[in-house]
């Protein structure tokens, strides 16, 4: 079989194993119920680590996107709540505003030629900055729109709830496998990973594509907030601290080469559920601590470079 | 990875080499220092005021070469890192995990001076986990660090099993909060080690291979430097500093916060860096210029919280201090500067 294709395989593998194994110690994780909260209990983290997977596809690191999702929340809270406007409107002004962020933070890692991670780290401060400083108390968001959405779901057999939440998760993810495999963007996202040189020779627009990568990340960012603000009804500068760690290391585990110009966003997706599982399983068992599942999705994290390193070394070299 | 020797960084003005003393008070850092005390001393006359009280010096200067000091310390190990090319995303997290070692070894009965060796000894090894990493599994930095930054706080939380550890031992209290010579003991620390760390990599020739890896791995390991050794050196002492910036942590507040302590801190040490000038491409580094960099972070966090300003406005003018350092450096404002007459020698 294609030998691209093996850390995707591998991923899948490892999750069904390691899904299988919770079952067989908690025998209630087998049912749609749970599979459905995984759904929405991970649904801000899938989305934010599909425009994760763009970027580091390219080559390139975002670490903004926790502040971006974070700065969302706030902004959705600010419109609806102080401004009165109607969700829907709040929710397009706020995606507006979060690509534009990312679009300006591309232009400034292609024309300034800095690395991408010392641009987005000073995007992190500014997302996170602007959220305190538009409001540095939490604000809970009150309104018929927000909960209609909250309680419609779709019924799953077996009692399961697919929400709205979870269902533009897995839209997002749909509509990213097609852009990543089927279009002429996705072509130049994996020939700008591959090389930068190569593909500007090749006539990539690089510059044009720099750009929509990043504004791309950061509007899936921004819907991660419009997301995650459906899902906690609140806004708070603070919110999703520490997520663009969380969606790297769903993007690695996900199979994605760090290096970029190879991967998959469906193995994004197992790197969501494997990380969903982790959490899920030690709810469950409760007597493990929250903390061990930091350290278990670093030894995932690990082992998966690890299997990158092995994989590759394998492989003919072909820089 | 092969890149032709004649052409490196074409783009970039070379740095000045070391210069007297006059010339280091035109430097863009220390004029930069200056803009920042004088800012603070216009919003606050007593700013400069230095007192001395019980033994030490108080003020509000002091209280910046205090505050900054963590941040300069890892600075120090993060300059090394960066002028290899690499970076250390996990210093924070190992900040923790000293602390954490400390804290739990000392309230378990074992005497301070063991733990706080121990607590180094934790900071080498996380270290040198990073450097094998880097070097051996050949994995970028910024991954290879962020194995330890993800599981870092896990492993702190372990070790202190969730709780905010505190003690009242005099030796760690002492760490963070004692004076030598009327000065804090943080301040004596970093300086200590900013002038040990400039010494042995200026005056031996550990400085020039550190850059001669950061410019060109490939090209240094065919002159025949063994790279991974260097790699391997820097990457613990990255962590080493890491440790004792912990321990003055732990020590300033008499416990260990596994979820808190050092939370952000490897940025900033980042940022420290790059103000210092040690460009992110590695090569040249400044060790002094780095502590500098800390400093200027402090004035400011400082001058932010005598004006009045909520402390979250501090990202808001960090950010703003990185994309004016960013488009200083870039090569768009070097290509725009070159064209002015003069502006170039």
């Amino acid at each position: 079989m294609n030998r691209s294709l093996r850390p995707l395989l591998a991923t899948t593998l490892i999750f069904l194993f390691a899904y299988m194994l919770a079952v067989s110690q908690q025998p209630a994780m087998l049912s749609t119920r749970v599979l459905g909260n995984f759904l929405t209990d991970n649904a801000f983290l899938g989305i934010a680590a599909v425009g994760m997977t763009f970027v580091i596809l390219s080559g390139g690191i975002d670490l903004s996107v926790g502040a971006v999702i974070g700065f969302t929340t706030v902004l959705v809270a600010v419109l609806i709540m102080w401004l009165q406007l109607h969700p829907l409107v709040a929710f397009a002004i706020a995606l507006i505003v979060a690509t534009a962020f990312g679009a300006v933070m591309g232009a400034a890692i292609h024309y300034l030629k800095v690395p991408s991670f010392i641009v987005t780290l000073a995007g992190m401060f500014l997302a996170r900055g602007g959220a305190s400083v538009l409001s540095p108390d939490s604000i809970g968001i009150n309104h018929p729109f927000f909960s209609a959405v909250q309680k419609s779901y779709i019924l799953l057999p077996g009692g399961g709830r697919l929400t709205v939440v979870g269902m533009i998760m897995l839209a997002v993810f749909a509509v990213a496998i097609l852009l990543a495999h089927r279009t002429r963007f996705g072509s130049n996202v994996y020939a700008l990973g591959g090389s930068e040189t190569s593909a500007a020779l090749m006539g990539v627009p690089v510059a044009r594509t720099t750009i929509s990568i990043y504004a791309l990340s950061s509007f899936l960012a921004g819907l991660a907030g419009v997301v995650f603000s459906l899902y906690t009804s609140a806004g708070y500068s603070l919110n999703a601290l520490g997520v663009e760690l969380d969606a790297i290391a769903a993007v690695v585990i996900g199979g994605t080469l760090l290096t970029g110009g190879y991967g998959f966003v469906a193995g994004t997706f197992i790197g969501v559920m494997l990380q969903g599982l982790v959490q899920t399983y030690i709810v469950f068992d409760g007597t493990l601590s929250s903390w061990w599942t930091k350290i278990v999705v670093g030894v995932l994290l690990f082992m998966f470079i690890l299997l990158q390193r092995l994989v590759f070394r394998a492989a003919p070299r072909r820089t | 990875m092969t890149r032709p020797t004649v052409d490196l960084r074409p783009t970039q003005p070379p740095l000045p080499r070391p210069r007297p003393l006059a010339h280091f008070f035109t430097r863009p850092q220390v004029i930069a220092l200056a803009a920042v005390l004088l800012v603070n001393w216009l919003l606050f006359p007593g700013f400069f005021t230095v007192t001395w009280q019980d033994g030490r010096f108080f003020g509000s200067l002091i209280d910046v070469l205090n505050r900054g000091a963590p941040v300069a310390i890892l600075a120090i190990g993060m300059t090394m890192v960066i002028a290899t090319k690499g970076v250390d995303l996990s210093v924070g997290a190992v900040m923790a995990i000293s602390g954490a070692t400390a804290a739990t070894l000392v309230t378990n009965g074992i005497p301070a001076p063991v733990a706080v060796l121990a607590a180094l000894g934790t900071g080498l090894l996380c270290g040198f986990w990073n450097g094998i990493l880097v070097t051996v599994l050949e994995i970028q930095p910024i991954i290879a660090t962020l194995v330890l930054m993800v599981a870092g706080r896990g492993l702190a939380q372990l070790i202190t099993e969730g709780y905010i550890v505190t003690f009242s031992d005099p030796l760690l209290i002492f760490i963070g909060t004692g004076s030598f010579l009327g000065l804090p003991m943080p301040v004596i620390i970093a300086a200590v080690l900013m002038i040990l760390a400039t010494l042995i990599v200026r005056r031996t020739a550990l400085g020039l291979l550190i850059e001669a890896v950061g410019v060109n791995r490939s090209a240094a390991r065919f002159a025949g430097l063994s790279a991974n050794a260097l790699l391997l050196i820097v990457y613990t002492f990255a962590g080493f500093c890491a440790a004792i910036s912990g321990l003055i942590v732990a020590g300033d507040i008499r416990g260990a916060d596994a979820n808190n302590a050092g939370l952000w801190l490897e940025l900033d040490a980042i940022l420290a860096v790059v103000i210092g000038g040690t460009s992110l491409m590695g090569g040249r580094f400044s060790i002094p210029m780095a502590v500098l960099g800390a400093m200027i972070i402090q004035a400011m966090n400082t001058g932010i919280l005598i004006s009045g300003f909520s402390p979250e406005f501090n990202l808001v003018v960090k950010s703003a201090v990185i994309i004016v350092i960013l488009v200083l450096q870039s090569p768009l404002s070097s290509r725009l500067f070159r064209r002015l007459p003069g502006a170039q020698k």
